[in-house]
Order: structure tokens, then C-alpha cells, then sequence
């Protein structure tokens, strides 16, 4: 794993910003990443400015590759069971809570949400806990 | 215009997380892992964003409407139920599993890595089990603030 540079993430971050802070100048949005993709899998609505959202999130790493700054392939959970029980629990726990890192965590906490103050919270410890049963047994 | 704005919104967005190391799931995994070797760079991202999104917000409510839509579409709950917790809980599960949330694991699509896209189809899959779920509860079991949640936050 990569080590830790706090100026590539201050940079990386402050264009997660500069993303979400023009999607609402230009479209009126909330850049919430579960929010807009979700909207893609229902019958009807409003799916271009979606559509185009999300292919330039796609489209991203390939830039990246073109200019020099390969992205490395994902490290994912060997057993596929975790990959998909993982996969569900995001997919479902997002649309109910309204929200994910993107849309609780930056633009709601940006805007002084207690919605999204609490559901970061929330996501954030319930993540750690997993992990410190996962990776070092706590409460096993 | 309206698709060409976005399509770059997301552009940037994506680029932000692959500079900032947001796409690798390690990175995110040594975050959580707190009683790890704990790399506290989403935290940077995190201020990053928060500093430049809190800003251009407040820059942005004055605006009376988008340049490309009618109306500016802020959310305006702030009522904390159940669902709230619930799901964030769900997803808190899920994310700790993993090390992948929603845009990093779109972001992440171009890889073409099998198991990220069964994951990405599993995530489409969830949400969509959620919209049916929340269609056959009656609003008076959970509240008609379940409904309006999905699509009030973001």
C-alpha cells in the first residue's frame, strides 16, 4: 500500500469539492455519488445529466492513465461471498439512509445537515468496528 | 450543455479520487482500521473537500438558479429517524467489508477487475431491492419520512 501524503489528498479532496460545488452552480445537484446512480435504475426521471456524471467518474482513471498517473487494479476480499454480501449492504444501506461518503459525508456536512453529520458518524464507526473484528478478532 | 457540465463534474470528481488515493480500497481499509498501522489520508481528503465544498455552497446559495436547470434542488430534511441510522449502519457494514463506497467503486469500473464489477452489479442490485422494499411499506409503518429520504439527501 501506498504510504501516506497528506498533499495528494488535501489536492484530491479539495477537487471532490471543486466537483460537487460546480454540479450545483451548473445542474442544481447534490453530488452524491448513491443518489445519482441510484436514479439510473428506476423507471423514469431525469437521466442524462446522470448518465453523463457517471461516465465521466468512469472516464476518470483513464485520463489519469493517459497523462502518467496509472490507477492500480482494486484490492477486493478474496472470497466472492464478502464481495457480494458487501456489495448489497452498500447498495440497500445508501438509499436508505438518503446518502453515502459523497452525499452524507461531504456535500451534507458542507451544508451544516444534522441528517449528515449523524449518518457519517454513523457509517464511519460501524466501518471501523468491522474492521477491528475483521482484522484483529475484537469481540471474536 | 446541461449533460457536457455534468459529464465534467464527474470527471473531476473522479480525478479527485484517484489523486487523492480514494479509488484503492487499502487506503480506505487502513482509514478504518484504527487499531492498525491507521493512515489517516481520507481524513485530508475528507478537510480537503470540506473546506472547498462548504466555501463554493455558500457561494452557491446566493445564485438564484443553476446555470442549466430551473431551480437548485438543496435538501431540506433535518429530522433524524430510523431508516437514517439504519441504513447508514448498513452501508457502515458493507464499506468496512470492502474498503469501497459508491463513487470509488464506479470509479473503479475501468479496471474491469471481476470481483469489483460483481460487487458494482451486487451495489445496483441493493439499491434496487431497497426502491421495492420501500414501495411495499405502507407509509404509516415507517413513516412517510422513508420515502422522502431517498431522495432528499442526495
Amino acid at each position: 500500500m501506498a504510504p501516506f501524503e497528506p498533499l495528494p489528498a488535501l489536492l484530491g479532496g479539495a477537487l471532490i469539492g471543486l466537483a460537487s460545488v460546480l454540479l450545483m452552480v451548473f445542474t442544481g445537484r447534490i453530488a452524491g455519488i448513491s443518489g445519482i446512480s441510484a436514479g439510473l435504475l428506476t423507471i423514469g426521471g431525469d437521466k442524462g445529466w446522470r448518465l453523463a456524471f457517471i461516465a465521466g467518474l468512469i472516464a476518470a482513471p483513464l485520463l489519469g492513465a493517459l497523462v502518467g498517473h496509472p490507477m492500480p487494479p482494486p484490492d477486493m476480499p478474496g472470497s466472492w461471498t464478502i464481495v457480494i454480501v458487501a456489495g448489497l449492504l452498500v447498495g440497500f444501506g445508501v438509499r436508505l439512509a438518503g446518502g453515502c461518503t459523497s452525499g452524507h459525508g461531504i456535500c451534507g456536512i458542507a451544508r451544516f445537515s444534522p441528517r449528515s453529520v449523524v449518518a457519517t458518524v454513523v457509517f464511519v464507526f460501524t466501518a471501523m468496528v468491522v474492521v477491528a473484528i475483521v482484522r484483529h478478532g475484537v469481540g471474536a | 450543455m446541461l449533460a457536457l457540465a455534468s459529464f465534467t463534474c464527474g470527471l473531476v470528481f473522479g480525478l479527485g479520487l484517484l489523486i487523492s488515493g480514494m479509488t484503492q480500497p487499502a487506503k480506505v481499509l487502513g482509514f478504518l482500521d484504527v487499531l492498525g498501522r491507521w493512515d489517516p489520508t481520507l481524513l485530508f481528503v475528507m478537510a480537503g473537500a470540506l473546506a472547498v465544498t462548504a466555501l463554493g455552497y455558500a457561494f452557491a446559495r446566493r445564485r438564484p438558479k443553476p446555470v442549466f436547470a430551473p431551480q437548485s434542488l438543496w435538501p431540506t430534511r433535518t429530522d433524524i429517524d430510523r431508516p437514517l441510522v439504519i441504513g447508514a449502519a448498513m452501508f457502515g457494514i458493507g464499506w468496512g467489508l470492502s474498503g469501497l463506497c459508491p463513487g470509488p467503486a464506479l470509479a473503479n469500473l475501468a479496471s474491469l477487475s471481476p470481483r469489483l464489477v460483481v460487487f458494482v452489479i451486487a451495489m445496483g442490485v441493493g439499491m434496487v431491492l431497497q426502491d421495492f422494499w420501500q414501495k411495499r411499506t405502507p407509509p404509516a409503518a415507517t413513516g412517510k419520512d422513508a420515502a422522502l429520504a431517498a431522495s432528499s439527501d442526495s
